[in-house]
């Protein structure tokens, strides 16, 4: 059995955001991660792997500088990486990302497919099932549990306010959720052998090697959607702020204010 | 990409998302919102209600708005499935071609939205949390054609720490996901009628259907914090699950509801339904409560369209302070207490 395993390098929002003086995010002083619902996606491989045996390869799209979260993904235990990087490739949207790792996919041999729901830089979860439509399988989103059974895979596929069971005929796509296991560690043996240059050889994709594409899919160019505008969010203003009231005053301060505005 | 004829596709389209038979809150906001654009643009707004047996709910869907309402009815629509609703998604774009297409940024919209777009071709702008309709490029760019009455689709990237606006000047439809509880929903106007269009799309079984074992329907209060016109929120600080109590006499006093940060929830303390922020749910009542809460940017991504907001933290530097109207450095355990008895006796009064 084969599985890939799509994964994407994300600057940490979460190890706090680095601005720079003209207000934008400054990309370079912040840490990068593999994105979160991704690494519950491998470690879903991987489990599948640890009972079946399964062969998982794990790819990502990205500056030559991602090589370094396949590198990480060997590092606990996947087979191989394919970086797919190409100057064409840049400044895509979610329509011409999931053409270009479409593409991609189509030169591999897989039953199961596995990206993370979405990340946390753009937040959109639609590459996953964009890639799926573009190679017309079955796509089960929100994964919290994933199994095997003979030709199928078994889905615990999450809402609102209830899960439902999915059974989907491989191959096929699934989108795991974070809360979908919790991660191993990469081993000091694998760290070691991954991060080997002579041991570990990153195959590596440009837009030459991408199947069944067409270049007006591709990129800045090939995206439908476009930039008007990005900025810094604009907040509220600091309205009033008391600092020095007892307990009592407190009260009386909140309350006259909550009747000035006719609430209570 | 195929060339479109872009000026061939025409007025505002909203996906009405309904489960079990009961339309969706998103579904109400979107028709709302939908109604604006197509004042701007001067076209309709249609809800599509695709499912089985659901006939009746055009009904709703003309108290609240909309114009036109196209059912899709089929036995094989009757739990929601990627597939065959994308069937009939795709089919009716294909067919009724219209300019933009609004779906509700749900569990269900998230998927269906994605798979939708790329079948039509086009692109999908997720999570939206403003649409307008004006110029694409916004300011004037030499040599470059500006397109008027484009949608423009503004939403929160990185956690919140920024906003985009996204147009998609070239392809239709302009299509985008939106957060629920952004937008109002327009107070219905009983009796009035929608016309109606059954719409019989290609529902045929390929390789993509999947089979739906079972529905796990999760126990839990209904609590609707976006539903509510007060909000007393509780972060940390409140420091335990029965602190939580001193929250709850207030909200009760006030006539609110009790929500959370997430650190509530990690902490057990609450459920996630009762959870504010980019992970949680989007909220803006008249009047929002932060007791407790430092304010990170995830928390006040979600609360701060909120009318007003009374922060009360001990921490004199907490982020939530940028963010509040009123701000009280204090300690909640002695403020929250006599605040409640104190909120009682005006209620008294009044």
């Amino acid at each position: 059995m084969n599985i890939v395993v799509c994964i994407k390098q994300v600057p940490d929002t979460k190890g706090g955001v680095v601005f720079n003086p003209d207000g934008t995010l400054n990309r370079a002083a912040m840490l990068t991660i593999m994105n979160p619902d991704d690494r519950a996606g491998l470690e879903a491989a991987l489990r599948i792997k640890d009972e079946t045996g399964a062969k998982v390869t794990v790819l990502t799209m990205g500056l030559p500088k991602a090589e370094e979260v396949l590198r990480e993904a060997i590092a606990m235990g996947a087979d191989e990486g394919i970086l797919v990087t190409d100057r064409v490739l840049g400044g895509a949207d979610t329509w011409a990302t999931s053409t270009t790792i479409a593409g991609a996919l189509r030169n591999i041999d897989y039953d199961l497919i596995i990206t993370g729901r979405q990340a946390i830089d753009g937040d959109t979860a639609q590459v996953g099932p964009q890639i799926a439509e573009h190679l017309g399988l079955p796509t089960v989103s929100y994964a919290q549990a994933i199994k095997v059974e003979g030709d199928s895979v078994v889905v615990e596929r999450q809402y609102e306010d209830r899960y439902h069971v999915i059974k989907a005929k491989m191959p096929c796509l699934v989108t795991a959720l974070s809360e979908l296991n919790e991660p191993r560690y990469m081993t000091p043996g694998g760290i070691f052998d991954a991060f080997d240059e002579e041991k570990t050889k990153i195959t590596v994709w440009g837009r030459a090697d991408l199947k069944d594409v067409d270049d007006s899919n591709l990129g800045l160019k090939g995206s439908p959607t476009q930039i008007a505008k990005a900025s810094d969010k604009v907040r509220k203003g600091t309205g009033e702020k008391v600092t020095d009231l007892d307990p009592t005053e407190a009260v009386n301060y909140i309350a006259g204010k909550l009747k000035e505005k006719h609430i209570i | 990409m195929n060339n479109m004829a872009l000026e061939d596709y025409k007025g505002v389209l909203v996906y009405a998302q309904q489960v079990d038979g009961e339309i969706s809150g998103i579904s109400l906001e979107l028709i709302g919102k939908g109604k604006e654009l197509a004042s701007a643009l001067g076209t309709d707004v249609t809800a599509i209600v695709i499912g089985s047996g659901i006939k009746g709910l055009s009904d709703t869907l003309g108290e609240y708005g909309a114009d036109k309402v196209i059912v899709v009815d089929n036995p094989e629509l009757e739990v929601y499935r990627t597939e065959p609703y994308t069937q009939a998604l795709a089919g009716a774009i294909n067919e009724f071609k219209p300019e933009i297409v609004l779906v509700g940024a749900t569990a269900i919209g998230r998927d269906l939205g994605p798979r939708v777009s790329a079948r039509v071709a086009t692109g999908l702008t997720a999570d939206c949390t403003q649409l307008d309709i004006a110029d694409f490029p916004i300011n004037p760019i030499p040599g470059k054609e500006q397109k008027h009455n484009q949608l423009l689709m503004t939403r929160p990237a990185f956690g919140g720490n920024t906003i985009a606006t996204i147009a998609c000047p070239e392809h239709r439809p302009q299509m985008a996901t939106v957060r629920p509880g952004v937008f109002e929903k327009l107070k219905p106007e009983a009796g009035r009628k929608a016309e109606v269009i059954e719409f019989n799309a290609d529902i045929t079984p390929n390789n993509c259907y999947v089979e739906v074992l079972d529905v796990v329907k999760e126990i839990k209060n209904t609590v609707d914090i976006q539903a509510a016109k007060i909000l007393v929120s509780g972060g940390r600080g409140v420091g335990s699950k029965e602190n939580f109590k001193l929250l709850e006499d207030m909200a009760e006093a006030i006539g609110g509801q009790v929500s959370c940060s997430r650190a509530v929830v990690d902490n057990g303390w609450l459920d996630k339904d009762y959870q504010v922020g980019q992970t949680g749910k989007t909220v803006r009542p008249n009047v929002y409560f932060a007791i407790g809460i430092s304010g990170a940017i995830q928390h006040v991504a979600g609360m701060e369209e909120s009318d007003l907001i009374i922060a009360i933290n001990k921490d004199e530097d907490a982020p939530i302070f940028d963010v509040a109207d009123y701000g009280i450095v204090g300690d909640l355990n002695k403020i929250i207490p006599s605040l409640t008895e104190e909120i009682k006796k005006a209620k008294a009064e009044a």
